[in-house]
């Protein structure tokens, strides 16, 4: 993708199959809609996190290309950019899947197996910790101690528990969200 | 200007009303500590993030310590910057500072002239009494160019304020938050990946070893002591005028024969100089302008012997690429001359010729390892030092540089003009380009060669010069700022200019990222007074237009045939490459 900061190549979206362009275009519209054409620094500074919300509600995340295309569009440094969005923990630089499946890494789990829940989600849904299925589906992650140890191990799926799970169970647990 | 009354440390002053006490302590002579506080005097440019708060104030009246470098003074105001509370104060943020430091000193290479290692040494802070959880980065080596080691880091940001301020470039930035923040590019990727051009601004600012030029050293004493290898070196004009700062002279003096013998004794055995092939390149790159000029050509042509303008211009103005000159720089016309023309002439093969550069810059390492720039088949240039590396090497080797004797250039590859001399200041390749174009256009002598309109210590001047009863407009710009500025011009159409010369560093290569280290609060003035010596020695030169050079002159006889030729082309020119941007 040409971000050539100042060039007019920079103002089109890139060529993404199928939806990412409507994304764009939606993303590209809202930034015209800002109009900093002319404005000073301070002026586009000001822009800039409205936009990156505006753009992690349309994409659901900020991945490097979408940091750049804000930066061409509102005449940023990428640096700058980045900089805000790692700075903040509401902006997320990793899609998400539709269902988060979070394992509790707490003392007690872990004595009682949580190793042993990761490693079957993970073998069955192919992806690591932290990585989300390609089919969009789950991103996996760890949670610290959530103070449920009397039921460890303990599994949440998008904020719903699961307690005394075992790795035979797994599978059952996700055919829940796979329907 | 509307003036304030107020007492710091029992003196009472007047100071005007809109200064910070940092400011207006100055004026009083009193030294309050700094670390983060970055100002580029004239350059528009200042760093005032107030993050490390070494900098610290007692003002009556008020509860906290007031850091000085951001806090205005007030009528009235009563300040103390060394009460006990101030100094405790300053002590505990420093141990703060370093218990997260790798404290390597005696194996750090900015040892010496480093601020923190300095503050350390003022404040005495004689144990180390935080033991932080310490960060482990891996040494960022990326690049040809730079270094990081980002556990160094004390994230004062003033790189960024360089790099992105007055540079325009725009590749650091604080990245991520808390313990886990560095201050490097986006996305954490490697220097190398970005559209950093390596002017080295940053490594200069740095108060600190975590931004380095990447060494040469090492493979340079082996190439001299290699008995294989016949090794070159080659000066830089701004090389002269600095290096004695780093044997503790005065800024203001050439040195070039101390460093002529100085380089011998080091064990090249040549020593050449860059300011020949300046000389060559006045031939190629003012032809070049005649011609363009002559034959309805892209004008403006820009100048294009500083690599780190090179590559700015690649990637952020990428529809531009036909208006810079096709001249490859002076050091690397000197290797292409060197391992063809000299080669052939003294019967050696090039393969056996080892080119050493020392340089001002960092950048032109990264310009030594860009692959088309090899036209004999081997890279022009083998190994570039920065000033400050060969001052290193002479220490080394226990050279006493300054009661060295005189010594002369080899020749006939280290011969110069004048006009060779004046590509260290900003201003200097577009004056020697005048001296020539003045005389081929009108076929006359000139009366005088000093063109003083030209010149300078403004980051961005223009004048108009009249030859042959026609206005050549001329543009001049130093830090990638104002040349940013003056390229906006040339996309709108909007520019008039005829010949832009520009130059990534502030002041042109006297100031360039290798240079020796200097309080940023004095380096304006040490710009100046380099400036100064440059266009002194140019004006002591028996010979100050690069035409007349008479090796040149045979050069082109018995070897290159025609100014802007065939086979000068092939040797003396070079493309460019539009580049992404991260
Ligand atoms: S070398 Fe120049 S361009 Fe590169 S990061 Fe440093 S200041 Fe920026
Ligand atoms: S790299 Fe140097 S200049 Fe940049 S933030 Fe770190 S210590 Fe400061
Ligand atoms: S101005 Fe000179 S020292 Fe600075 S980057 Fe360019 S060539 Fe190097
Ligand atoms: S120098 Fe004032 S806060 Fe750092």
């Amino acid at each position: 993708m040409a971000t050539a900061k100042h060039s007019s190549a920079a103002a089109t979206a890139p060529a993404t199959p199928g939806a990412d362009t409507a994304k764009y275009q939606q993303l590209e519209a809202f930034l015209t809609g800002l109009k900093v054409d002319g404005a000073d620094l301070a002026g586009r500074r000001a822009v800039l996190i409205p936009a990156l919300h505006r753009a992690q509600e349309i994409f659901s995340y900020l991945p490097t290309e979408v940091q750049k295309f804000i930066a061409a569009h509102l005449n940023l440094h990428v640096s700058e950019v980045n900089g805000v969005v790692s700075f903040y923990h509401y902006f997320k630089t990793k899609m998400s899947g539709k269902h988060t499946i979070e394992f509790c890494l707490g003392t007690a789990c872990y004595v009682r197996g949580a190793a042993k829940l990761i490693e079957k989600a993970e073998s069955m849904l192919k992806a690591k910790l932290g990585e989300t299925t390609t089919d969009g589906l789950f991103t996996l992650g760890s949670l610290r101690c959530v103070g449920a140890c009397s039921l460890a191990p303990v599994v949440q799926i998008d904020g719903k528990t699961y307690g005394r799970v075992t790795a035979e169970q797994i599978p059952a647990i996700l055919a829940e969200y796979q329907k | 200007m509307p003036f304030v009354n107020i007492t710091i440390d029992d003196i009472r002053l007047q100071v005007p009303k809109d200064a910070t006490i940092l400011e207006a302590a100055q004026k009083a002579t009193i030294k309050i500590p700094t670390l983060c506080h970055l100002e580029l005097h004239n350059r528009q440019t200042v760093n005032q993030v107030a993050s490390c708060r070494i900098c610290v104030v007692e003002v009556d009246g008020r509860r906290n310590l007031a850091p000085a470098c951001s806090t205005k003074v007030a009528n009235n105001m009563v300040i103390r910057t060394h009460s006990p509370r101030v100094l405790k104060s300053r002590r505990v943020l420093l141990q703060l500072l370093l218990s997260n430091h790798p404290k390597d000193c005696l194996n750090c290479y900015a040892s010496g002239a480093c601020e923190l290692q300095d503050l350390a040494n003022q404040f005495h802070t004689d144990k180390n009494r935080f033991e932080g959880e310490s960060s482990n980065f891996a040494i960022e080596t990326s690049s040809a160019a730079i270094t990081r080691d980002l556990n160094k880091c004390i994230r004062c940001r003033r790189c960024e304020t360089a790099c992105n301020d007055m540079q325009t470039v725009g590749v650091l930035s604080g990245i991520g938050r808390g313990f886990n923040m560095v201050v490097g590019p986006a996305f954490h990727a490697p220097l190398q990946d970005t559209q950093c051009v390596f002017c080295g601004q940053c490594v200069k600012v740095c108060p600190t070893g975590a931004l380095m030029g990447k060494s040469h050293i090492d493979p340079v004493w082996d190439a001299i002591n290699n008995p294989d290898k016949i090794v070159l070196v080659q000066t830089a004009p701004a090389v002269r005028a600095a290096l004695g700062e780093e044997f503790g002279m005065e800024p203001g003096h050439t040195v070039t024969k101390q460093m002529v013998t100085a380089l011998r004794r080091l064990g090249f055995d040549y020593v050449f100089d860059t300011n020949f092939a300046a000389d060559l390149t006045i031939m190629e790159e003012a032809t070049e302008f005649l011609h363009r000029l002559q034959h309805g050509g892209r004008l403006p042509m820009l100048t294009s012997c500083c690599p780190a303008w090179v590559k700015f211009f690649e990637h952020q103005f990428q529809d531009l690429l036909d208006v810079p000159s096709t001249c490859k720089s002076p050091q690397e016309m000197f290797g292409a001359i060197a391992k063809t023309y000299w080669a052939q002439k003294l019967g050696i093969d090039p393969a056996k010729i080892v080119v050493v550069s020392v340089m001002p810059c960092l950048s032109k390492k990264y310009e030594a390892a860009r692959k088309e720039l090899s036209s004999s088949g081997l890279q022009d240039v083998d190994y570039v030092l920065s000033t400050r590396e060969i001052a290193r090497m002479l220490r080394e080797a226990g050279i006493d540089f300054l009661s060295l004797p005189a010594g002369e250039f080899d020749n006939p590859l280290g011969f110069s003009t004048g006009g060779a001399d004046i590509f260290a200041v900003s201003g200097g390749v577009c004056e020697a380009a005048l001296r020539m174009a003045a005389e081929v256009i009108t076929g006359q002598p000139l009366e005088t060669v000093d063109f003083e309109e030209v010149r300078g210590q403004r980051g961005l001047r223009h004048a108009g010069v009249e030859i042959a009863g026609k206005m050549v407009n001329v543009a001049i710009a130093s830090g990638l700022g104002n040349a940013r500025r003056l390229l906006e011009e040339i996309r709108s159409g909007k520019s008039s200019y005829h010949l832009i010369e520009i130059m990534a560093c502030p002041g042109g290569c006297v100031g360039g990222g290798g240079q020796p280290f200097v309080d940023s609060k004095h380096e304006f003035e040490v710009i100046r007074k380099r400036s100064e010596a440059i266009y002194a020695e140019d004006a002591g030169k028996e010979i100050r237009s690069s035409q007349k050079n008479p090796y040149i002159q045979q050069l082109y006889k018995e070897f290159l045939g025609e100014p802007y030729g065939e086979k000068a082309h092939q040797l003396l020119h070079t493309g460019y490459t539009g580049r992404e941007k991260l």
